[in-house]
């Protein structure tokens, strides 16, 4: 009972301090999948500049990563009780929800603040875009393309540590020998399907890269050098560690940032993780764009929708927030945080790390830019390709080429 | 049907027990053991790793007792294990089940005590028909009618509320509860109706006065099925309860695929524990009350 | 199962029924009270059933829309390797399921009704679990199996250092991983049905066969057996409807994991129905689940309502 007392009494302050703050303040509810360590910081400074501005930042975040998260988001949007903000990946996730007219219009104030001029690259704000009017905030650019490798274990194993992924298939025995596992791969689904973008891009180039999964070229899919990527991949599969036990991608980093495993592929948001553990680029850890081999990003990222609220001060409170969340301070602080680049160029990043540096100075030419996997295909085709990818992972008997021929069979029938 | 329940609290049937060092009883008893050692297994891991610190988890094995003692992970799982930005542990979540426990109980139950009734003494034309469509409703997989609840919640206003997810388990639980009822009902003595009604007593006169003083094994049978199906619950919390009144499975399910740095399996064993402990309680409290309800609910289906 | 009614109870019926009301009005309090029944067997059940059926025709994403393609979805499902295996799986898991916890809960049962000491103590260790949640056994389980720190690496304590036991990161065990959490859940439930069909038996029978000199086994495999029948088709339907609900132990245990090899269609149908946004998809294979357990299931009620009828006419 006297929990209860304890929660009224609590609850009756708080409605005292909400009634003080000005009539213009809302409380918004922000639902996210943000839950890492590195995440929750990043997130931190969005809720603590929203909330400075006297609206109140109600935290939603669920565990699990999208694939948990996103029915939940979506079946609010669907059921009638929209968020106040939500997280999703740009592109064609919401596309269905924005033409039901479920997502407030952001246009206006696109065009006030001339995000046009400020957002690059371009793309990002055009997966934001249907029939010209805009419904998102990118947020970020995250990008797959990047490998971790621990200096730790390589120091451990007596070696050098690898400039590219050959150099790294190459280090892999001697990574045995030591008791190191060279590959950490967590189970969830969609990161093998990542890991292999990345091995693709890497290892068959930009041309191919554009050719297979933007213009879904049958030639390119089914061509010898995409077969001798499948090849490349199945032999990677060795490098995995079989007693494998982990699902989060977060907990495959802790692999790395502990030095029982060597390397981890994943996005620039495992940097988030790194820097938690106060570890420091080119000291504990290294990164690699591209594979070390071709130094491309894909743009892909996280952008925020505002589901259509009733009340118009919640929706004066969502447009608060969306201008916020583009804002230079925030654009600096979330990202430095989260490991990813702000979407726009007239930010300064001296504070920012070795490896961000990296990826600011890939993302100057435009030449190094592919779209992301979500912005490329529909979550139905993602899915399906995960769950390809993914056994294929995980089971040695499946052949290259039969991984192959379903894949490409895949792109092709995709919407 | 009276008879056959007090038929079935009578002792054990089989051959009387030989001296007491036999190989059958060597058999039996050994058989027993394994039995429990598997069953109790468990419930023995999850308690004595709650109660060890990390490090300790991660060095030790996980059958061997806590050096330390620490209620650290209990404290933490309770009161400040994070999901985002969200530290409050597993507390609300707590809350929040014993907000859609209390209503979905008392609504569903009082529901189909009635249907139970009505359906044993009152029966009209296609009462029967009703009934055959609610149990094959039991057996339906709930992703054939996932998506139109949400719909049907929408169009009442009742989606991501409390109010929606009692809905959802008074629909959920009906079928079961109303088959528990009826069966049970099925045992009172006709001739106790048949006067009651010479007497002039209506349909909710006698429900009132005649069978819900003769019920209460029934009603305690049904309780504590609908608590542990209710607090137990996740898909239905997960989809229609919304952000806020998320039950207490929904909070453990986010806690433990929470990590933040290291993956703090006592923390995680305890909340496990934690969510456990309610239906535990009741299932352990009610014991043989809870054996008897399966029996005359299920077997005489 | 009702007690045979008398000629002169039939008599006091039919002069209860003789008093005629409108057709309608007649019985109006149960009709009222059964209202939320009605409208939960037609809106909820058949209704839903019904709409999920009608959408599964077509080829709605997020949100229901009435563009139809056919079976199209339904040949999408079939030819789905995701779909293979689920359904594989819960083929796997559910005769495991019904083998295992039918034979070790009537074990059980036979066992806990020798006049065994500490029985109550007995029963309530097996059937514990049934109060947990599937959440709680999928994460009991999940540590347990741990390759790294569960009772693997116990038996590599106890000096086989070499021992490896990952059945959770393989392909080919991870489902067997979900049946052991589940009949760990669940067979206590089934011993609990299973002690009361015992229980419900006639002492006689067992003074009789001993009379006779039949062996203990003997009687309970001609004998006790087939006078259960009852108790074992109830058994029998409520873990194969539970089988066809398995979704939260799968979420919890394995993910569906590795590489989607402990998939279950539960799980398919969830996935795409939100996650996926392929509600056309995810309706069609829950048509699929639908039409299978009502396979299962008519046979059954034909079964039950017929005896019912026979012994009530008899």
């Amino acid at each position: 009972m006297k929990l209860v007392r304890n929660t009224l009494a609590a609850a009756i302050a708080f409605a005292a301090i909400a009634t003080t703050t000005p009539a213009s303040a809302a409380e918004l509810e922000v639902t996210h999948w943000w839950t890492s360590g590195g995440e929750a910081a990043a997130v931190k400074e969005l809720a603590d500049a929203f909330n400075a501005g006297g609206d109140t930042w109600k935290d939603g975040a669920i565990a699990g990563s999208a694939g948990v998260a996103r029915p939940v988001i979506v079946s609010r949007i669907i059921g009638g009780d929209p968020m106040g903000a939500t997280q999703l990946n740009h592109g064609r996730q919401a596309e269905e929800l924005v033409e039901e007219g479920l997502m407030l219009d952001l246009t206006e104030l696109a065009e006030k603040e001339g995000w046009k001029d400020i957002v690059r690259p371009a793309s990002l704000l055009e997966s934001c875009t249907l029939d010209g009017r805009i419904y998102c905030v990118p947020i970020n650019i995250h990008s797959f393309q990047w490998m971790w490798i621990s200096l730790n274990a390589y120091k451990k194993a007596g070696i050098d540590a690898p400039k590219d992924w050959n150099e790294f298939v190459a280090s892999a025995p001697k990574l045995r020998e030591a008791g190191i596992t060279p590959l950490a791969v967590g189970a969830q689904t969609w990161q093998t399907n990542g890991m292999f973008g990345v091995i693709r891009l890497g290892l068959g180039g930009m041309d191919l890269f554009l050719k297979t999964d933007v213009e879904r070229d049958s030639e390119a899919l089914r061509s010898d050098t995409m077969a001798a990527i499948w090849e490349a991949f199945g032999e990677a599969r060795k490098l995995d560690d079989d007693n494998n036990s982990i699902q989060n991608w977060n907990d495959a980093t802790s692999q790395v940032i502990n030095a029982s495993h060597g390397a981890q592929i994943m996005g620039d948001w495992a940097q988030g993780e790194f820097q938690v553990a106060g570890q420091t680029a080119g000291v504990e850890y290294d990164c690699l764009p591209g594979l070390g081999i071709a130094p491309a990003l894909d743009t892909g990222g996280d952008a925020f929708y505002f589901p259509k609220q009733d009340d118009p001060e919640k929706t004066a409170a969502q447009l608060r927030m969306a201008s916020m969340m583009i804002s230079k301070s925030v654009q600096v602080a979330f990202n430095l945080k989260k490991g990813s680049l702000p979407v726009r160029g007239d930010v300064d990043l001296s504070a920012a790390n070795d490896c961000m540096k990296k990826g600011l100075e890939i993302l100057k030419s435009p030449e190094n830019i592919v779209p992301g996997g979500t912005q490329l295909f529909s979550p139905d085709t993602s899915g399906q390709l995960e769950d390809l990818l993914s056994e294929f992972w995980t089971n040695p008997d499946m052949k290259p080429e039969d991984a192959h021929d379903t894949w490409a069979t895949i792109i092709e029938e995709a919407e | 049907m009276v008879k056959s329940i007090h038929e079935g609290m009578q002792g054990p049937h089989g051959p009387k027990p030989k001296k007491s060092l036999s190989a059958r009883n060597i058999v039996l008893y050994g058989f027993l053991l394994v039995a429990a050692f598997y069953w109790l297994l468990p419930l023995y891991v999850m308690i004595v790793t709650s109660l060890k610190g990390l490090p300790e988890v991660r060095m030790g094995n996980i059958f061997s007792p806590p050096m330390e003692i620490t209620f650290e992970p209990w404290i933490k799982a309770w009161d400040t294990a994070c999901t985002g930005l969200y530290c409050e542990g597993l507390k609300v979540g707590f809350w929040n089940s014993v907000k859609i426990l209390i209503p979905s109980t008392v609504i569903s139950i009082a529901i189909a005590s009635v249907n139970g009734y009505a359906l044993s003494f009152w029966r009209f034309k296609g009462s029967e028909i009703f009934f055959t469509i609610l149990l094959f409703g039991a057996f339906i997989p709930y992703q054939v009618m996932l998506y139109p609840l949400v719909i049907i919640l929408r169009e009442l206003g009742l989606f991501s509320s409390l109010g929606g997810v009692v809905l959802i388990h008074c629909i959920f639980g009906m079928p079961i509860l109303t088959l528990l009822f009826r069966n049970y009902f099925a045992s009172v003595p006709e001739e106790l109706f048949k006067a009651a009604r010479v007497d002039g007593a209506g349909f909710w006169r006698i429900f009132a006065q005649i069978m819900l003083p003769m019920s209460l094994p029934i009603f305690v049978v049904a309780i504590i099925l609908q608590v542990t199906g209710i607090w137990n619950d996740f898909l239905f919390g997960i989809i229609y309860s919304g952000t806020t009144n998320f039950p207490m499975t929904v909070q453990l399910n986010n806690i433990v695929n929470t990590t933040q740095g290291v993956k703090e399996y006592n923390v995680n064993m305890a909340a496990t524990l934690l969510t456990g402990a309610l239906p535990l309680v009741v299932y352990f409290i009610s014991g043989k009350l809870f054996v008897r309800g399966i029996a005359a609910g299920a077997v005489k289906g | 199962m009702k007690e045979p009614v008398s000629n002169s109870e039939v008599a006091v019926k039919s002069a209860l029924k003789g008093r005629r009301r409108p057709k309608l009005l007649r019985n109006l309090a149960a009709k009222i009270a059964a209202v939320p029944m009605i409208l939960v067997a037609l809106v909820g059940f058949v209704g839903c059933s019904v709409w999920s059926i009608f959408y599964s025709f077509t080829s709605s994403k997020s949100l229901p829309k009435e563009r139809f393609v056919g079976f199209a979805q339904y040949e999408r499902l079939f030819d789905s390797s995701r779909w293979q295996t689920s359904v594989e799986n819960v083929a796997i898991y559910g005769v495991c399921s019904l083998v295992f916890s039918l034979t070790i809960g009537f074990l059980l049962a036979v066992a806990l009704d020798q006049k065994i000491r500490f029985e109550n103590t007995f029963r309530t260790i097996f059937l514990y679990p049934f109060a947990l949640s599937f959440i709680v056994t999928g994460l009991v389980w999940q540590w347990l199996l741990n390759a790294e720190f569960g009772i693997a690496q116990v038996i590599r304590d106890i000096g086989f250092s070499g021992f490896e036991m990952n059945i959770l990161s393989n392909r080919e065990y991870a489902i067997y991983a979900i049946v052991i959490a589940g009949l760990w859940q669940g067979t206590g439930l089934v011993m609990a049905l299973m002690l009361a069909g015992l229980r419900g038996i006639d002492q006689d029978i067992w003074k009789a066969s001993r009379v006779d000199g039949i062996p203990a086994w003997r009687t309970y495999l001609f004998i006790v057996i087939p006078m259960m029948k009852p108790v074992f088709i109830t058994t029998l339907v409520i873990i194969a409807s539970g089988i066809v609900k398995v979704f939260d132990l799968v979420v919890a245990l394995t993910a569906g994991g590795p590489g989607g090899s402990s998939e279950l269609p539960a799980k398919y149908v969830y996935d795409y129905m939100f996650g996926r946004a392929n509600l056309g998809q995810a309706l069609a294979a829950s048509t699929v689940m639908l039409i299978t357990v009502l396979i299962i299931l008519i046979p059954w009620a034909y079964l039950e309502f017929s005896q019912k009828r026979n012994a009530k006419h008899g």
